[in-house]
């Protein structure tokens, strides 16, 4: 039997209103057999000072990037933490976690890269949850291994690799998510400041600069579909069939982009550029424009 | 030439050799207890924060000041909120590894005292950086408080 989506007002406003759940919904839900809750986090230490009860953790570091490639895990490594967490193919995985679902959405993308098909998101995350004073647990769940089968990766719809996004400068609208500072080059030339994995800043040649936290409330949880319609459709001019492509630093902060685009608001070409700005930042002889405007598309050579 | 590692102060390679003889799945419950157990900021700090220096090098907030005794002793104090335990184990393990220590002992610790806690597979590079970042901060400060 489905589990039911969330109902709630501000979520049936969206495009697909099942990929969102509320932390109440989640309270009511969380024993339910068919429901496995997750929590993905920036900070690998945080689930185990205390999280939901019942939920499982999975680390974007350790369980879903390969170790040794830079990519993500393929079929049989996925079917396994998979299985390992309790998780069927038909589960319904509602995830969650911390810096306003950053690291949620990144888990909730690459799920998506191996066609999972019911996969949520708790609006607010971890913070929300523990603001409102729900009980959280460090008791470690040991769940029945789940029986997932391997699934081929398909990045094809919703990842973009680095010759791609090359290719489509000038005719893919992009978006830059990341603060303004590492959007305009500023960053990396700031006295005592951190590199931040790259050699060179600025942005992509005709990137616009959205920074994800546009998206979101003060409280973390998403912005109302009006809301966002406004500052991607209205102020960006995008269209809902249209390729579009965005990127971050690793490709964190554009999964919650990429969802909101995605699920909130409905697109239905949107790649997320993983490789983001620890790629293109090092790569030899890709065009870079520094400073606030988006810049042109180099010439053809 | 031949490589050779810079030795770590006795309380340093005693965590060290903690982290290492702990099978992989363990060694983050460990860095668990060291978060756990990072004294509170003395009051006098609590009430100007202003006087602790930043280190943007962590993805989470953290502060930290050191102190200089008249015998050289170092004294290590740092701030960082509840829901950043990483980056508070690594304030952790340098507050015990290091507090109490000579000035100049503070300054021998190498910089590669964070690739030397197996925790590389566990933890990303750039939360490392992170300790690096608060490592090299205390350094700086103790040498412009011994001068």
């Amino acid at each position: 039997m489905p589990v039911p989506n969330d109902t709630s007002a501000k979520f049936a406003a969206y495009a697909h209103p099942g990929r969102l759940v509320s932390t109440e919904w989640v309270a009511e839900h969380a024993k339910d057999p068919d429901v496995v809750l997750v929590e993905s986090d920036e900070d690998v230490l945080l689930y185990e000072t205390g999280h939901i009860p019942g939920a499982v953790k999975v680390d974007w570091h350790t369980e879903l990037n390969d170790p040794v490639t830079r990519d993500y895990v393929d079929g049989e490594a996925f079917a396994r933490l998979m299985s390992d967490k309790g998780i069927g193919r038909d589960s319904t995985i509602v995830v969650y976690g911390d810096k306003s679902n950053w690291w949620a959405a990144y888990a909730l993308w690459v799920f998506t890269l191996f066609g999972h098909e019911d996969v949520r998101l708790m609006d607010g995350g971890r913070a929300k949850w523990i603001e409102e004073g729900r009980d959280i647990t460090t008791e470690v769940p040991s769940p029945a291994p789940g029986e997932y089968p391997v699934v081929a990766r398909d990045d094809a719809r919703i990842r973009a690799y680095l010759p791609q996004v090359r290719e489509s400068i000038g005719t893919v609208p992009m978006i830059d998510v990341r603060s303004d500072d590492e959007y305009t080059g500023r960053r990396t030339h700031m006295p005592n400041y951190p590199e931040e994995g790259a050699l060179r800043g600025g942005h992509i040649p005709t990137a616009r600069s959205v920074p994800w936290a546009r998206a979101a409330n003060e409280d973390g949880t998403f912005k109302s579909a009006d809301e966002l319609r406004t500052i991607y459709q209205q102020e960006l001019g995008l269209e809902p069939n249209q390729d579009i492509i965005a990127y971050c630093r690793i490709g964190e902060r554009s999964s919650h982009t990429w969802f909101v685009l995605e699920h909130l608001l409905g697109f239905d070409n949107v790649r997320n550029y993983d490789g983001s700005w620890t790629e293109w930042g090092n790569a030899v002889r890709v065009p870079i424009v520094q400073g606030d405007e988006p810049g042109e598309a180099p010439a053809a050579s | 030439m031949t490589e050779t590692a810079t030795e770590l102060p006795a309380a340093l390679q005693e965590i060290v050799d903690e982290f290492a003889e702990l099978p992989p799945q363990d060694r983050l419950q460990l860095l668990l207890e060291f978060s756990n157990g990072l004294p509170e900021l003395p009051s006098r700090f609590q009430d100007h924060p202003e006087l602790l220096e930043p280190v943007p090098e962590c993805q989470s907030p953290i502060f930290l000041i050191t102190e200089v005794e008249d015998d050289d002793t170092v004294r290590l104090y740092f701030s960082a909120p509840p829901e950043a335990p990483t980056t508070r184990g690594f304030a952790g393990i340098l507050q015990e590894g290091l507090d109490g220590a000579s000035a100049d002992v503070v300054a021998g610790v190498p910089s590669d005292l964070p690739l030397r806690l197996s925790l590389t597979q566990a933890v990303s590079p750039l939360r490392l950086n992170g300790m690096s970042g608060m490592l090299s901060r205390i350094q700086r400060q103790v040498a412009e408080k011994t001068n």
